[in-house]
């Protein structure tokens, strides 16, 4: 058994109204030293008889089809083993 | 004209636009269940609005692997008329039939009002029989739509002449006020190069009997008919 952590963010270049909304928000509750919050989705995902290198891919595979879409998003995994 | 309207688990206006092509354009309308994968006979697709798997994940990210959408793809490989509306038109993005994402709302709102958009191309599916610059009225309700593409794409796009509507005033002024979700150079709606897969955000199906206001989204519902009859 593995599980894999993805997270999923928008790409640096791509507007995130979600996260400039929070920014905005903890300005105003005084949180003066925020200098930027990007909002982005993190998955716990828990691979069955997988191991290593084999978990891995199948992890980034899964995050590269169907948890980030690549047009807006990049994916980072980890892996526990 | 034999015209499928695909239902998603959350689709909720494919009753909207059945009604319409039938009853509205006098066309033979059909609901396709999105786990059939036969369409042999069909003269062309749409993809209607609403919130297809809930949204989950992505919009349209969980529905694009519907058995239904391998056959969508395949018959907009062979040339066969496909439209998406608002997550419809979405659907498309993420199944790679159309270019560029939807990101959250440029003010984060949810929106529901009538939008104006210009029709920038006569040569697609949807547009064939419009007149370029023509301004059309019909509602929008989406809380991602606001389109997306990477400044090199968006060049390629306008480029090529993919960019089918734009968001403008009534009188068809594109300014930043009219650009109500944020759209990468006021995007409402673009197509393949092809010319054949055509998504846009607004409801022409909500805009096509005058007791709704307008019926000017009958127009575009009508040029699709329209370039069935010619093709």
């Amino acid at each position: 058994m593995a599980m894999a952590r993805v997270y999923v963010t928008l790409k640096k270049s791509v507007f995130d109204p979600q996260g400039k909304t929070i920014h905005e928000a903890l300005r105003s509750l005084g949180y003066a030293s925020v200098a930027d919050v990007r909002q982005g989705k993190f998955f716990e995902v828990v691979l069955d008889g997988l191991q290593g290198e084999e978990a891995r891919r199948t992890a980034e595979e899964i995050a590269r089809r169907v948890l980030a879409n690549p047009v807006i998003e990049s994916y980072r995994v980890e892996l526990d083993q | 004209m034999k015209i499928g309207v695909v239902v998603f688990p959350g689709s909720n206006c494919d009753h909207d636009t059945y009604h319409v092509l039938k009853h509205v354009c006098g066309q033979d309308a059909r609901f396709v269940w999105h786990k059939d994968s036969d369409l042999s006979g069909m003269d062309a697709m749409v993809l209607p609005g609403g919130f297809s798997y809930g949204d989950y994940l992505r919009t349209g990210a969980i529905a694009r692997f519907s058995p239904v959408m391998a056959a969508v793809g395949e018959f907009a490989k062979g040339g066969g008329p496909v439209l998406g509306i608002c997550n419809g038109f979405q659907i498309l993005q993420e199944a790679g039939l159309l270019p560029g994402a939807m990101l959250r709302n440029q003010g984060v709102k949810f929106l529901s009002q009538p939008v104006h958009i210009r029709v920038e191309r006569d040569d697609t599916i949807a547009t064939a029989g419009l007149e370029k610059g023509a301004v059309l009225t019909m509602p929008i309700a989406h809380g991602e739509g606001n389109f997306y593409a990477a400044p090199d794409e968006m060049a390629r796009l306008e480029d090529e002449g993919q960019v089918v509507f734009r968001y403008t005033t009534r009188d068809g002024r594109l300014v930043a006020d009219a650009n109500v979700n944020g759209s990468a150079s006021s995007v409402a709606g673009v197509c393949n190069r092809q010319r054949n897969v055509v998504g846009l955000m607004p409801h022409p199906e909500r805009a096509s009997e005058p007791e709704l206001g307008s019926a000017d989204g009958k127009r575009i519902l009508d040029a699709l008919v329209g370039s069935l009859v010619r093709a």
